[in-house]
């Protein structure tokens, strides 16, 4: 059996919106594997970020909260630890890494500072010891004159650079779990190359585990080992990202695919979806891409189907899957 | 041959930076000397990565800003000294579709009075004829009648940039320049706004000048690509050129650094070094020698010129090619 090291299990996570619970994400269900990188796709509203947010229980200051289901880390379900055994796991076994490297460091902190900290939280290093594994750290994530660096600020650093200073913030505990959420989203492409390059050599090297965020499917094909696709606050379909390229299952996934422009692909039309992502204070009855689906029976405006095993590791949540497989055409 | 719409020669922008109000003056040369044509019809691209001075390119030819030096030419007129008062008249041929859908439409009007104001302003129809005019353009862009009587707050991303592709047709222009259109939009709408574009540019015979960052984007929409670094263009060429057969060193880098939606492609990345140079002080000689990985000793200190390599039409600024051509005259 391979080694799960983290399992969220029917996750719902609401937010409170005039009075109204309002249920974000419904259910959602996955797991990660030592050393995997698992993607989570989907396009804005759809709650992939949500959900990193809610393993981390990163709700301060918001109405959001975690309403059912579990998250298990190893064996421990970290849904019901409490917050201060919950500031031991952030940042020492799992850590994350936020989109925007501009907002997600401190701008009156050295970068020094920022990188020192969890460090001497974590492993209970003293000034001069964390002070040496911060340089290292830096100089490890491909940051020249590491030194000078530390006594920096953000501000005076590239986007590229600071992404990488996050890198090196959530890397220095060594946790056994990586989010990163959308993590080269406001870099440009060949800094997206360095980035993506540097997260993957990381990775390897620490034989980390590592949740991908992102709504970039070329970013997906080239780094994830499985796929998990999400709509609406629900997961609609899981596979290899082999099998995810090559035979989507779920009409959404097969949308999604189907109208990014892929270069060398001569086509003279994007397939498209039409309409847009339910508000989630109004979600549609049954299945919530019905409205937007192609395939859709009557069924499908009724009734929510529920996540079916197709094949062997594949999984989708369609009625199309459901009545056998004579209506599923290529 | 189709006829030139638009043409840049040696066009050029330079910003006033100061340190403090004592520091010393410093110009950041946004554009430095851009030289393209665009024929009727057709969608040309510039591409490059934030900071290479694609939008204000963008900018200048709809002249939104004043270029410091330099030509363009459209339908046949120069028009970079033109007064404000004389610009009404490109103004009408030429209009610009904005990034960002949020925050190019006024939230305080009704869509239907966002698309009619360039009638206002350009034009002396009746009302009546204006609110005909604003509904067959709801219609074009795929937007319902009652939908013009909503403001812009109630619209998805998506169906603002209908809107303000609308607000951009209603005059009929010859050159639409759309700065970054689909980047704020999800792919499966971004994949909706390209084919309302290609669509439109069909039906009404439209010029694109289609400023973007995304080359997947690019290559999909685009007849010819100028591919832009620190205000220049180093590469310009047919589309099928620039993807098949690349040949400045960024746009090979650029192309294999995009990342392909298909797990079984594997390919060698070309990773470049470093960031992008501060415009503001840029490297000597070619500006792309710090991260190029051909680099010479002659990239140090010469910036090459955009020049026509193998075929026609497809031109580079890099010293890599200079020997080709030289060992080619020889031959000859």
């Amino acid at each position: 059996m391979e080694d799960i090291i983290l399992k969220v299990e029917q996750l719902q996570t609401d937010f409170q919106k005039d009075n109204q619970r309002i249920r974000i994400l419904n259910g959602v269900s996955f797991h990660i594997s030592k050393g995997e990188i698992l993607g989570l796709v989907g396009e804005s509203g759809c709650g992939k970020s949500l959900t990193s947010l809610s393993i981390m229980r990163l709700f301060k200051g918001t109405s959001g909260e975690i309403s059912g289901g579990n998250i298990f880390f190893r064996d421990e379900d970290i849904t019901k630890v409490t917050e201060n055994q919950m500031r031991k796991i952030r940042g020492k076994q799992i850590a994350m890494i936020f989109q925007e490297p501009m907002t997600s460091l401190n701008p009156v902190m050295k970068i020094g500072e920022q990188l020192m900290e969890p460090i001497r939280i974590h492993l209970g290093y003293n000034n001069k010891r964390a002070k040496q594994h911060a340089v290292q750290m830096l100089t490890k994530v491909g940051i020249p004159r590491s030194n000078e660096i530390m006594n920096e600020f953000p501000h005076q650093l590239s986007g590229g650079m600071r992404q990488r200073v996050m890198i090196a913030i959530a890397m220095s505990c060594n946790p056994d779990v990586l989010i990163a959420d959308e993590p080269t989203t406001a870099l440009d492409v060949t800094i997206q190359a360095q980035i993506l390059d540097l997260m993957r050599k990381l990775q390897k090297e620490e034989n980390m585990s590592m949740l991908l965020i992102t709504h970039d499917l070329g970013v997906v094909a080239e780094m994830c080992d499985r796929v998990v696709v999400m709509y609406a606050g629900r997961v609609v379909e899981e596979a290899s990202v082999h099998d995810l390229f090559q035979s989507p299952l779920h009409p959404y996934t097969r949308g999604l695919i189907g109208s990014v422009p892929k270069i060398g692909q001569k086509k003279d039309r994007l397939e498209s979806i039409a309409g847009r992502v339910p508000d989630p204070s109004n979600m549609p009855k049954g299945c919530k891409f019905a409205p937007r689906c192609s395939d859709a029976t009557a069924e499908c405006h009724e009734k929510e189907p529920s996540m079916l095993e197709v094949e062997k590791n594949r999984y989708c949540s369609c009625w199309l899957y459901d009545k056998g497989r004579s209506l599923i055409s290529g | 041959m189709a006829s030139t719409i638009l043409e840049v020669r040696g066009l050029k922008k330079s910003f006033e930076v100061k340190n403090g109000i004592f520091g010393k003056k410093k110009y950041l040369h946004a554009v430095n000397g851009l030289n393209f044509s665009v024929y009727e019809g057709e969608t040309f691209s510039l591409v490059g990565e934030s900071g290479c001075g694609k939008s204000t390119a963008g900018r200048l030819i709809s002249r939104l800003i004043d270029p410091t030096a330099g030509e363009i030419w459209i339908d046949g007129e120069e028009i970079s000294k033109w007064k404000e008062s004389q610009l009404q008249a490109i103004r009408k041929k030429v209009q610009m579709v904005f990034q960002d859908p949020y925050a190019s439409l006024n939230p305080r009007m009704k869509i239907r009075d966002i698309i009619a104001e360039p009638l206002v302003i350009h034009t002396k129809l009746t009302k009546k004829e204006k609110q005909r005019l604003v509904s067959e353009m709801l219609e074009v862009v795929g937007l319902n009648e009652y939908q013009g009587n909503c403001y812009a707050h109630e619209f998805s991303g998506g169906q603002r940039q209908r809107i303000g592709i609308g607000r951009a047709l209603i005059m009929k222009p010859k050159l639409i320049i759309a700065d970054e259109p689909v980047s704020a939009l999800d792919v499966s709408v971004q994949s909706q706004i390209l084919n309302l574009l290609k669509d439109l540019q069909e039906e009404f015979n439209l010029t694109y000048v289609f400023i973007s960052h995304d080359l997947s984007v690019v290559e999909h929409i685009s007849d010819h690509i100028g591919v832009m670094y620190l205000g220049s263009i180093v590469e310009y060429g047919p589309k099928e050129q620039i993807f098949t057969n690349p040949l400045h060193p960024y746009t090979k880098a650029l192309l294999s650094s995009v990342p392909i939606p298909d797990p079984t492609v594997k390919r060698e990345k070309i990773i470049l070094k470093g960031d992008i140079p501060n415009p503001v002080n840029p490297p000597s000689g070619c500006k792309f020698h710090t991260r190029c990985p051909d680099v010479m000793e002659i990239c140090k200190g010469k910036d090459p010129s955009l020049k026509q390599i193998h075929t026609d039409n497809h031109l580079a600024a890099c010293h890599l090619y200079e020997k080709t051509i030289k060992n080619q005259s020889v031959i000859v």
